[in-house]
């Protein structure tokens, strides 16, 4: 039986408003029609078995996401990224395959960029603004669950933040917990609007640059 | 992309159907370019992207050198109302350039209550809506499709119509308004020279005068049209373009699977049925063409699932081989092969069997009425034996989920024969019972009803429909006799049914009436989360014109049709023979065990591939 691969590709521009489901469907039919047979699973209802390990948020880009699979028979890992992205919507690229070894659980951080568009609001007072917001010990949000409201502190899930002043905008690094707890770029903007609305941009954007594990060494 | 509309998509449902970019979609250079053309399918992207006709001519279009076909459809309304918020104008999925920067606007009407999205989309696009207030030749805005086969209702607002199959005629347009732009003609000179095409209709070419009552009086071609104009049909079917390399969509659509046309027309000349008049005649592509194309598409395209298409598949002589090769292919690679359109005959739950191998889901019959002798009225060749045999075999073979589908409202029907359905719902249960495989899984057995509409260029096109309450009244005499447990019954709304019954059998002054609707916020009416029948009702008073004109009223053997100056193939004698025949419950043979000349095989030179 072959072995269980990586894929690491990227999804930015057009490609970014597909949503994970969606994406997922996508896939099968990019292996398909590269002539890569994937491996299904033996249940009454047969699906291909493949894993995208984190989930990513529609309207968010990214140039680090991780999917799993397993092929029926051997290839070539170094010749699957060129023939994976020839059958790829515009703006998904398979960038490479590699034998998938780390384990997902030890998936910890996120590195991601963001830009935050002010249409009248002077950058450099939002930048100040923003670095002392998130330098706050603790930014307890109300978040949506499943079970209806929950208060949580998004300050322990953020392990780096900073912000420069650009042209309308203010630019965001950041490094955010990617699970346990799972924090979505989004909160970030979440808690501008329950603390701090003056702060709240225009219009924001996110790209998920890296993926690390939790000493900080990057995931494969 | 633009930025206005990058911060627009994250705020509205689904917006993966506004940006374009899925696999396979045709860019081209603009720089490199004689011709834009933008096709316009007036419902959502899933809908659009469904839709056969469409993917063959994106395809075809596309195959011109110089020329670029792109593909623009109706935003949902949270959509809508960010673009006009934010002025942007309607745009084509595949550059992004507005409605307006394109030569050829071409609309694909396929359903009548979308005709007041087409006005929608026009007005999106900063098109003028009617055809008289576009004077120069550029955009100019036509229409294709089967509602075309009563153009008049949209007559105001497209500068020409095309009638029949797209695939040559469409290039012939395409080709002429090439000439007309690089030689700079006036819109009338480009209107007169395209009605020399068999299968253009140019309304402004012909003057409809009225008799007192509203019927038309007369229909007159001017400028050298031709009195009559034709439907256009591929006369080559088996060597027509294909279009194996067809786009994926990056969200999940309606039919998100490929989709192999068997045959065009249909041999069985149900009376009800449009569809089965109006694409004849027969012509079928071959088994071993069909299973090289399926698997071509199945590589191109990636898809899990293939489904054969035609308006009766258990028709297609081949289908055994057919789907055989099919499964060849589809068996080892976990890819699923449906079948429907089937007619309920033991031949068919055979094959029924042999595909659905894992799978068990429903099974849908349409006997359209309830007793024999309604169903030989509307000629449709289905014996209650057959159906009864193909439940038995349904049920001794684990499924137990059937849905029946009917009409009400059918010409000559009485209180006996929507009773005779309730009867089938009982004679199905009691089948069930002496069959099933397994009685402790239950069984549900789904009753559906629609209101009949007569239809243009079919036998019952003279034949009134029923008014609303007479078809709510047989619906509650067939809801009280329906008691069973097991048994559901969904009846279709007949308000959406009476609208669609004007705007299919309309004339000129319908065209008032879809304004107006639009005017008063009708946009995508074929949807019942949008169509709201009180606005049509206001509409219809405020132009004058009363619904029981076109709906309720038994039109003359005598009366113009509006659409008697539109050849569909079949001929009216044939149709009105149909008729008569229909009033005595007499049957008429299918076409391959009798040809019963209903005139279409003249488009074909006499050939009918039965």
């Amino acid at each position: 039986m072959s072995e269980k691969l990586r894929l690491r590709f990227s999804k930015k521009g057009r490609a970014i408003y597909s949503s994970h489901l969606d994406l997922m469907r996508t896939m099968q039919r990019v292996f398909t029609r590269a002539g890569c047979a994937l491996k299904y699973s033996e249940g009454f209802n047969p699906h291909p078995v493949i894993s995208i390990l984190l989930p990513l948020n529609l309207g968010c880009a990214s140039e680090c996401e991780l999917m799993d699979f397993q092929l029926i028979g051997d290839a070539d890992p170094a010749a699957l990224p060129a023939l994976l992205t020839s059958a790829m919507p515009e703006d998904v690229t398979a960038l490479e395959v590699y034998p998938a070894v780390q384990k997902v659980k030890d998936l910890k951080w996120l590195r991601i960029s963001g830009v935050f568009e002010y249409d009248t609001a002077d950058p450099a007072a939002m930048r100040d603004g923003l670095q002392a917001f998130f330098a706050q010990e603790h930014i307890v949000i109300t978040k949506k669950t499943k079970r209806g409201e929950d208060e949580s502190d998004i300050a322990p899930a953020i392990r780096e933040i900073g912000f420069t002043a650009g042209e309308r905008c203010v630019r965001v690094s950041a490094v955010i917990s990617a699970q346990e707890p799972t924090m979505n770029p989004k909160h970030l903007v979440a808690a501008l609007s329950q603390k701090a609305p003056e702060l709240v941009p225009d219009f924001e954007e996110f790209t998920r640059l890296e993926v690390y594990d939790a000493r900080m060494k990057v995931f494969r | 992309m633009d930025e206005r509309l990058k911060r627009i998509l994250p705020r509205v449902q689904k917006p993966a159907r506004y940006t374009g970019g899925e696999f396979n979609e045709i860019k081209k250079n603009k720089s490199q370019l004689d011709l834009r053309m933008a096709f316009c399918f007036p419902d959502t992207y899933e809908i659009g992207m469904s839709n056969v006709g469409m993917r063959i001519l994106y395809s075809t279009i596309n195959a011109m050198e110089g020329v670029w076909c792109e593909r623009v459809f109706a935003p949902w309304d949270d959509m809508e109302s960010e673009m006009r918020k934010n002025g942007i104008p309607l745009y084509a999925l595949e550059s992004g350039d507005p409605l307006s920067a394109f030569d050829a606007i071409g609309f694909s009407l396929g359903y009548e209550m979308a005709y007041p999205t087409v006005l929608n989309m026009l007005d999106l696009g900063g098109i003028p809506i009617r055809a008289e207030d576009r004077t120069e030749l550029l955009p100019l805005v036509f229409a294709g499709g089967t509602s075309c086969c009563n153009p008049e209702p949209m007559s105001a607002f497209f500068d020409l119509m095309l009638l029949g199959e797209g695939e040559e005629l469409d290039c012939e347009l395409l080709e002429l308004l090439r000439t007309a732009k690089k030689s700079g003609w006036t819109k009338p000179q480009f209107l007169k020279k395209a009605a020399e095409i068999p299968g253009v209709y140019v309304p402004s070419l012909y003057t409809v005068e009225n008799n007192a009552d509203g019927t038309v009086a007369a229909v007159t071609a001017c400028g050298g049209a031709p009195d009559k104009v034709t439907k256009r049909i591929v006369t080559d079917f088996e060597n027509s373009h294909f279009p194996a390399n067809q786009i994926v969509p990056n969200t999940e659509i309606v039919h998100d699977r490929v989709n192999l046309e068997l045959f065009r027309g249909c041999i069985r000349g149900c009376r009800f049925c449009q569809a089965g008049q109006v694409y004849r005649p027969v012509r079928a592509r071959s088994s071993e063409k069909l299973v090289r194309q399926g698997i071509e598409a199945l590589k191109a395209t990636g898809y899990q699932e293939i489904t054969l298409s035609s308006l009766s598949s258990s028709d297609y002589k081949a289908l055994g081989e057919l789907c055989d090769g099919l499964l060849d292919y589809c068996v080892p690679r976990s890819i699923g092969l449906a079948l429907p359109s089937l007619r309920a005959d033991n031949f068919s739950m055979d094959i029924v069997q042999r595909v659905q191998k894992v799978r068990k889901s429903g099974l849908t019959f349409a006997p359209e009425a309830g007793t024999q002798r309604l169903r030989d009225a509307i000629n449709k060749n289905v014996r209650e034996e057959d159906i009864m045999e193909s439940c038995r075999v349904a049920f001794a073979g684990g499924w137990n989920n059937i849905k029946l589908y009917f009409m009400l409202g059918l010409p000559t029907e009485t209180d006996e024969d929507v009773l005779g359905i309730a009867q089938i719902a009982n004679d199905v249960l009691h089948c069930w019972r002496e069959n099933a495989v397994n009685k402790n899984r239950g069984v549900r057995i789904t009753i559906s009803t629609s209101c009949f509409i007569p239809k243009p260029h079919t036998p019952f096109q003279w034949a009134p429909m029923v008014s609303r309450a007479e078809y709510l009244r047989r619906v509650n005499l067939l809801r009280s006799n329906l008691t069973a447990r097991n048994v559901v019954y969904n009846w279709h709304d007949a308000e959406t049914s009476e609208i669609e019954c004007i705007l299919s059998r309309g004339d000129r002054r319908v065209g008032d009436l879809i304004e107006e609707v639009w005017r008063s916020g009708g946009r995508l009416e074929a949807w019942s989360d949008f169509f709201r029948y009180d606005r049509w009702v206001s509409a219809l008073e405020k132009c004058g014109l009363r619904a029981e004109f076109y709906t309720t009223r038994e039109r003359g053997a005598d009366e113009v049709m509006p659409w008697d100056h539109i050849n569909m193939g079949v001929t009216k004698k044939h149709l009105r023979r149909e008729l008569e025949r229909a009033w005595q419950g007499e049957l008429s043979p299918d076409c391959r065990h009798g040809c019963v000349g209903c005139g279409a095989g003249a488009l074909n030179g006499g050939k009918c591939d039965v």
